[in-house]
């Protein structure tokens, strides 16, 4: 993303993308309430997911991005290659065709599927929500991330259970941490918080529960509560 | 185990303890056709390898029914990352799967490089102690896995055995790091101090050692015939059950099947290094027994070649060489085991401001990582372990997933148990080696 001023010294107006890229954006120095009395609390910046490309792609990426296209059309909504990796971001409701395809495929053998887990985004109306597979496939030695977003108001994602049975405990184990609830999961309950929890922990509007630390005549924030750095 | 009865009989000293529903619960399990019994193995029992709850569902002394109950260990490490910096959640890290603690900082550690684009240029001597140190928390690892499982099957004496070599690993451990465990000394940016002067000596000493001492173990064991007994046949997982499971580590080693990331998708210039890779084709717990002695025995080997590339890298830099990523100051390993650096107070306190206020910005607010995500993955000694970290362009994660080869191997645990003794059940979970600490997070 280019940020060089023109003649006029505006900022390039930079076109958003269809899918959702933004990770978080931050007013003021500090990027929270505490009072700004830096004299720049007009700044105002965006972060956004980096790599999204348009096809063709380059490598073995073109290959499995041609098969899945062949296989199961329309299911990639956007491609990022980033740092080496590729990331397809896919629909949900075709995910359980793609399942198959990627695990079956000659040209793309997917046979593990390592991770399961939870991404929470509430810069991103309404798809807030977003689960992350990591695959690999030993046939080929890649490894191809699929990422698939939802809504927070209706959190549901077809398992892939059915075609990896590895990922049981890790979709329990999103669905416990995010409240993404897997369709067609075998038994999907809460696996590392207690059966009558209430609340989603790994979600950003979970507080982290620190408390203040003491000292004699003061005491510090806790840790979720202390002034952010963050830039 | 509601309402409990609490009766006091006059003594001040006596109660009688009885469950209220008791007599429903025992005429409830007479009145059923079946002799099926149903117990729960842990969370504290010394065989579950930690707080690992096991309900068993028993039919005389066979397992009929498996299911691991899993989270006693939870402590929200991988949320407590995102209030804490790129450096701190290496603290935090390393205690998840204390065992092969190394190894969570390492993966951590190579996700952040990656993220911050500094992967090509780490220092040779940064991979070097990276790799050292992986190594011998592997056979650090390893000798836990081994000896746990022999003190299960009554073999008090490889335990005894494995705990002594691994006290002199952890010993080396802590000469480096200034740590026995929970290390903290792989981080974002190389590691966090340099090998001790007379480090080399020390590396050499430590190869002697094992060298003389690692082959007792499989003396012990390999051709004993009580304990062939005990191992051959359990907890059987043949390529295609360890393919629909997507086990990793030596559990996919003892099929045969020669996977070690190591080899297939190097990390920490493990291309460089000669070493084999340990397999078996008994698909079963001494099959992965056999593997574990075995790749001490090649660690053995990366270790002695480790010596040498620190030797030739002597006086170069230990991470990388960028001011804004480096910690400030050069520590080194004082006799109370923390890091100090007298040179660096001189420099900060009488000659430089400037000095001063990087040392301030760097080590309170410690340094931003570009936005993105990554997925690393690394061998560690239980299998593949991977760290999917996002950045938000901040001074902190904004989030990390440990992929744990022990989450995902638990999963097996009915396949490996079901349809065999109870007795059997304890050996093939002891063969996952799976780390309650890393399981739960």
């Amino acid at each position: 993303m280019s940020e060089t001023p023109d003649a006029a010294g505006a900022l390039p107006v930079v076109p958003l993308p269809d899918v959702p890229t933004l990770i978080d954006s931050q007013e003021g120095t500090w990027g929270n309430t505490s009072p700004d009395v830096s004299g720049f609390g007009g700044l105002a910046r965006r972060y956004d997911m980096p790599g999204l490309v348009t096809p063709p792609l380059e490598g073995w990426f073109a290959v499995v991005d041609q098969a899945i296209s062949a296989k199961v059309p329309d299911v990639i909504l956007a491609r990022f290659v980033d740092r080496g990796e590729l990331t397809l971001r896919v629909r949900p409701d075709l995910l359980p065709d793609l399942a198959r395809v990627l695990r079956d495929d000659p040209y793309l053998r997917f046979e593990v599927c390592g991770s399961v887990s939870g991404v929470h985004y509430p810069a991103q109306a309404g798809s807030e929500l977003h689960v992350v597979y990591h695959l690999l496939s030993i046939t080929h030695n890649r490894r191809l991330r699929l990422e698939v977003a939802v809504p927070e108001t209706n959190p549901h994602v077809p398992s892939v259970t059915p075609t990896w049975p590895m990922a049981n405990w890790h979709e329990r184990e999103t669905y416990d941490m995010f409240g993404i609830i897997f369709d067609g999961h075998p038994g999907l309950s809460r696996i590392l918080m207690p059966d009558d929890w209430v609340g989603w922990p790994q979600r950003k509007d979970y507080p982290l529960g620190g408390i203040n630390v003491q000292f004699k005549g003061a005491s510090t924030p806790s840790a979720d509560n202390r002034r952010s750095y963050a830039r | 185990m509601t309402d409990m009865h609490m009766e006091n009989l006059g003594n001040p000293d006596e109660f009688v303890a009885g469950g209220a529903d008791w007599e429903d619960i025992v005429t409830a399990a007479r009145q059923r056709a079946d002799d099926t019994i149903v117990v729960n193995m842990g969370p504290q029992h010394p065989s579950t390898h930690g707080v690992l709850r096991l309900v068993l569902e028993l039919d005389g002394e066979t397992v009929i029914g498996a299911r691991p109950a899993i989270g006693f260990l939870h402590s929200g490490i991988e949320k407590t990352t995102e209030f804490r910096s790129w450096t701190q959640a290496c603290v935090l890290l390393t205690r998840t799967s204390y065992v092969a603690g190394m190894h969570n900082e390492a993966v951590y550690s190579l996700a952040v490089d990656k993220l911050l684009g500094i992967t090509a240029e780490m220092p040779a001597r940064a991979n070097a102690l990276r790799v050292l140190m992986m190594e011998v928390n592997r056979i650090a690892s390893h000798l836990t896995a081994v000896g746990a499982c022999g003190l299960e099957l009554g073999a008090t004496s490889v335990q005894e055995v494995c705990l002594r070599e691994r006290e002199r690993v952890l010993e080396f451990t802590e000469a480096v790091t200034g740590l026995r465990m929970n290390n903290a000394y792989i981080r974002p940016g190389g590691v966090a101090v340099d090998l001790p002067v007379n480090g080399v000596d020390l590396i050499r000493e430590l190869v002697k050692q094992l060298r003389k001492n690692l082959p007792e173990v499989g003396q012990f064991t390999l051709e004993n015939p009580i304990f062939k007994a005990r191992l051959q046949g359990v907890g059987y997982m043949d390529l295609t059950q360890c393919m629909s499971l997507g086990m990793s580590g030596p559990v996919l080693r003892a099929t045969g099947y020669p996977w070690d990331l190591r080899k297939t998708q190097p990390y920490c210039d493990y291309e460089t290094y000669d070493f084999d890779v340990c397999t078996a084709d008994t698909c079963d717990s001494y099959g992965r027994w056999v593997i574990r002695l075995n790749e001490m025995e090649e660690s053995v080997k990366i270790i002695e070649q480790c010596a040498v590339k620190l030797e030739a890298t002597a006086g170069q830099p230990y991470r990388i060489e960028d001011a804004r990523l480096a910690a400030t100051s050069d520590l080194s390993v004082a006799a109370d085991g923390q890091g100090n650096s007298l040179a660096h107070v001189k420099h900060i306190m009488g000659d430089s401001m400037e000095g001063l206020i990087h040392h301030f910005k760097r080590n309170t607010q410690g340094f931003t990582v570009p936005p993105g995500q990554v997925y690393q993955t690394i061998e560690s000694p239980s299998g593949e372990l991977g760290c999917h970290v996002v950045s938000d362009g901040g001074a902190r994660p904004y989030r990390v997933h440990m992929r744990d080869p022990g989450f995902n191997a638990l999963q097996a645990v009915p396949m490996v148990c079901e349809g065999g003794m109870l007795s059997d059940a304890v050996v093939a979970l002891g063969s996952l080696d799976t780390v309650m600490g890393g399981v739960d997070r």
